[in-house]
């Protein structure tokens, strides 16, 4: 239906005089392809537009939208940037119906989009004929239906839209028969479960798992024959930073081919999104990145801000925000490096080190918040507590005394290290033209000498008030990586002094603390994350709950460039290289 | 006092001390728990700074974290339990050697936490694992989590050598669960079955998810 409105108009819209027909019309700023084009399309966009990075692709589901009846059922929404112009996204939407949910894959034009298409094919039900590895991400293979379908109910499914009517605060229901059970004991299976009608467990048989691991070369090497053999590292492993799982296949010590496997950690943050109220969702987008919970939170209030429209943000909060944010970014680099050091092998001792420093960050962000490590601490519209004079006496000892030194003395022992040296050295090369098309970003991305990062190239909150560098350094392997955490910390230092500096007095939140308006409408908002380009994308209807909530993770997709990294080297640089990732499976998985 | 039981001769009064059985077996093993090297979420990283050195979780002979189940003594289970994880923790459990502890450390492994409506949490490890201690919080803080294992050695020291169960027979694993269209927990399979095939007849399922959006209106 929407089609044929817009089929008078074909003419006005972009992109239609080169490839005719691809572009049928507007949905806000995004612009509605037709998916028999949305490849032709594609392919021009990158080659000739300079559209060579996609930053995300999500789906949505119109079936319940107030405003989108009689508009196609699915929805495949793209995310394109250029690395080299900057600027603005340009978003486009392909549509597909339900009785036949069909997409083309785009993982041709851009590989990047081999894990987020998976997941839409995982969670909606969307197909991608054209996708080399079409299997479910996060959930298991057999699992019964696609959850995030609007007409998909979980066990414990109470109501579409909290706060839920059937709660009473603190248990003060006005009669007996108000009162609620426990969703154990309304569910159907008294836990939370939902088989098909009619479901037997004994004649229950696990479908077969192919995974894509590469040619099996059988090589003679004088007399000793060679096989190819398949390696499980995770989900319970010491070095895979939390329950990931990936599938080797070896020759003799080489990786011919590797997999990852997530989904171990998939805690329907998006589902859960969707039926919590905008203010709800804070305190869980903490639990995404857990080591960075400020950086979660200032994307998120800013999406939501973006949202809103215009929003009035104190000028103290506005520091403060920025404050926390690169707060965190130290933290999450000392971190990092840390950790890459535990998975070389340096087992523990320059965590320690790192831990050190992180209680220090920790100890101003339970000050200003209250919480250790689930802050929970920006709104839309300022940030929830004021800070004190000592506190921010506090935040300039650190930063102006102790963070440098600790940055210059895990600089001092690491960089000219011989061991560090010949393990990193040449270990997990990404290429720069790689590492646009994988959709890598932050550190990974800038470590392939690719001069990219949020802050600069489409700056946010008041980030073009600061005098910082971008950080790159061109070796592209893992230690390249390292270089850019150890001087990104560096910048971000750089970064708190001016702002420490300046921070000015006055309130930290406008009035509206609690209650907003969200009116309907859509927004992709994306901050530069210590891990990556961290990008919220949120649906409005016009009620109080996003019709749509979706996280571009960094980690979960600068996993997409994990495998081709890692063929060729040894197993043991495996553990390496995904260290330098440096991935967190709050975020992979959500 | 004990010279009433036993000749011990003068000159060694002062070195030998008497005490029960119990007593040595718990002092021991509450004084090495070692455990589990196994992060699940979250909670895993105050894990981690407990370890280190401000919090120091040496100071209870805890620091050794062995990576395989079969060196360790107790398991942390430090994060949302998700029905897709939940056959290797019991798999983990099955292969850690006797006696053995859980520690539920924090709300998601307590109950399901903040997560326990989604659809592939397990709501509590205690589900699937018998656990000892439950540490509320999210995450707790160190401060709770050495609380907890303080608790848990407290636990071992009233433990009598006459009754513990790990010297018994039968063995206690507990069957893998299967990851089927939903987490299958073989211990429940009849009941399962039973009412899914009630679910074939009266479609009661999709009724009762009908009633509940009526009400509301």
């Amino acid at each position: 239906m929407a089609q044929a409105q817009s089929a008078v108009a074909t003419e006005s819209l972009p992109y239609n005089d080169v490839i005719p027909g691809a572009v049928v019309g507007r949905d806000g700023e995004a612009l509605i392809v037709n998916r028999e084009k949305l490849l032709e399309l594609a392919r021009y966009l990158r080659d000739h537009e300079g559209y060579d990075y996609l930053s995300s692709v999500t789906g949505v589901d119109n079936l319940t939208h107030p405003k989108r009846q009689g508009v196609e059922r699915f929805e495949v929404v793209y995310h394109l940037y250029s690395t080299k112009r900057g600027g603005g996204p340009l978003v486009l939407k392909a549509r597909a119906p339900e009785d036949d949910p069909e997409i083309p894959s785009v993982v041709s034009i851009w590989p990047g989009a081999d894990f987020q298409e998976r997941e839409i094919w995982d969670l909606f039900g969307v197909r991608f004929p054209g996708h080399p590895n079409l299997r479910r991400i996060l959930l298991w293979e057999g699992f019964n239906g696609h959850p995030m379908r609007k007409d998909w109910k979980e066990a414990y499914y109470e109501e579409e839209h909290k706060p839920y009517s059937s709660r009473w605060p603190y248990g003060h229901y006005p009669r007996e028969e108000y009162k609620y059970p426990w969703q154990e004991e309304r569910a159907v299976y008294k836990d939370n479960l939902v088989f098909p009608k009619g479901f037997d467990p004994d004649r229950w048989q696990a479908p077969e798992v192919e995974y894509r691991l590469g040619q099996d070369i059988y090589r003679e090497l004088e007399k000793l024959k060679t096989d190819r053999i398949i390696v499980n590292i995770g989900p319970q492993h010491p070095s895979t930073h939390g329950v990931f799982r990936m599938v080797v296949a070896l020759e003799g010590e080489t990786i011919l081919g590797l997999e990852p496997e997530v989904g171990y950690l998939h805690r329907n943050h998006e589902k859960i999104g969707e039926r919590n109220t905008y203010l709800m969702n804070i305190p869980y987008t903490d639990r995404l990145d857990y080591i960075n919970s400020m950086s979660n939170n200032l994307g998120y209030v800013l999406a939501v801000e973006k949202l809103m429209g215009k929003v009035e943000v104190p000028e103290r909060a506005k520091y403060l925000r920025i404050i926390m944010a690169e707060l965190t970014r130290v933290l999450n680099h000392m971190f990092a490096i840390g950790f890459l050091l535990n998975d070389l092998g340096a087992f523990f001792t320059p965590a320690l080190y790192a831990l050190e420093e992180r209680e220090l960050i920790l100890d101003l962000f339970e000050a200003a918040s209250g919480s250790r490590m689930m802050c929970n601490y920006m709104r839309p519209g300022g940030v929830a507590y004021d800070v004190s004079e000592e506190w921010v006496a506090q935040a300039k000892k650190l930063v102006f005394e102790r963070l440098p030194r600790a940055v210059d003395e895990l600089d001092y022992y690491l960089t000219e290290n011989e061991i560090l040296l010949a393990r990193t050295k040449g270990v997990g090369y990404l290429s720069p033209e790689d590492a646009i098309a994988y959709s890598t970003s932050g550190p990974v991305l800038r470590g392939s000498g690719v001069p990219y990062d949020i802050r600069k190239v489409e700056p946010y909150c008041i980030y073009d008030r600061f005098d910082f560098d971008i950080v790159t350094e061109d070796g592209g392997d893992v230690y390249a990586r390292y270089m850019v955490r150890i001087r990104e910390a560096r910048e971000s230092l750089k970064i708190l002094r001016q702002a420490l500096k300046d921070l000015p007095g006055g309130p930290v939140i406008g009035k509206k603390k609690y209650t907003f308006r969200i009116p309907p409408g859509e927004a992709y908002q994306r901050i530069e994350a210590p891990k990556g380009e961290l990008g919220f994308y949120l649906v409005s209807d016009g009620t109080a709950n996003p019709y749509r909530y979706h996280v571009r993770s960094p980690s979960f997709i600068n996993l997409t460039a994990l495998g081709p990294m890692c063929v060729g080297h040894k197993v043991a640089d495996s553990v390496g290289i995904l260290g330098s990732i440096d991935i967190v499976l709050g975020e992979v998985d959500r | 006092m004990a010279d009433e039981y036993l000749e011990v001769p003068p000159e060694l009064s002062r070195n030998v001390f008497l005490t029960t059985l119990d007593t040595v077996y718990n002092w021991s093993r509450r004084s090495s728990l070692w455990p589990m090297m196994f992060g699940l979420a979250c909670c895993a990283i105050e894990m981690i700074a407990v370890a280190a050195s401000r919090y120091d979780l040496a100071r209870f002979g805890m620091e050794v974290m062995r990576p395989s189940p079969r060196q360790a003594d107790v398991m942390i289970v430090s994060g949302t339990v998700t029905k897709k994880m939940v056959p290797q923790i019991v798999r983990l459990y099955n292969q850690m050697p006797q006696p053995r502890y859980v520690v539920a450390m924090g709300a998601c492994a307590t109950g399901g936490g903040p997560f326990k409506e989604g659809y592939n949490v397990v709501s509590g490890v205690d589900k699937f694992i018998p656990v000892d201690v439950y540490i509320p919080g999210c995450p707790p803080t160190p401060e709770a989590l050495l609380y907890g294992m303080m608790r848990l050695q407290e636990k071992i020291k009233r433990q009598s050598v006459k009754t513990v169960p790990w010297y018994r027979k039968e063995r206690d694993d507990i069957p893998v669960p299967v990851l089927g269209p939903d987490i299958l927990d073989l211990r429940r399979k009849e009941e399962i079955k039973k009412i899914s095939a009630q679910l074939a007849d009266s479609e009661k399922y999709l009724e009762r998810l009908e009633t509940k959006t009526t009400q509301k209106a």
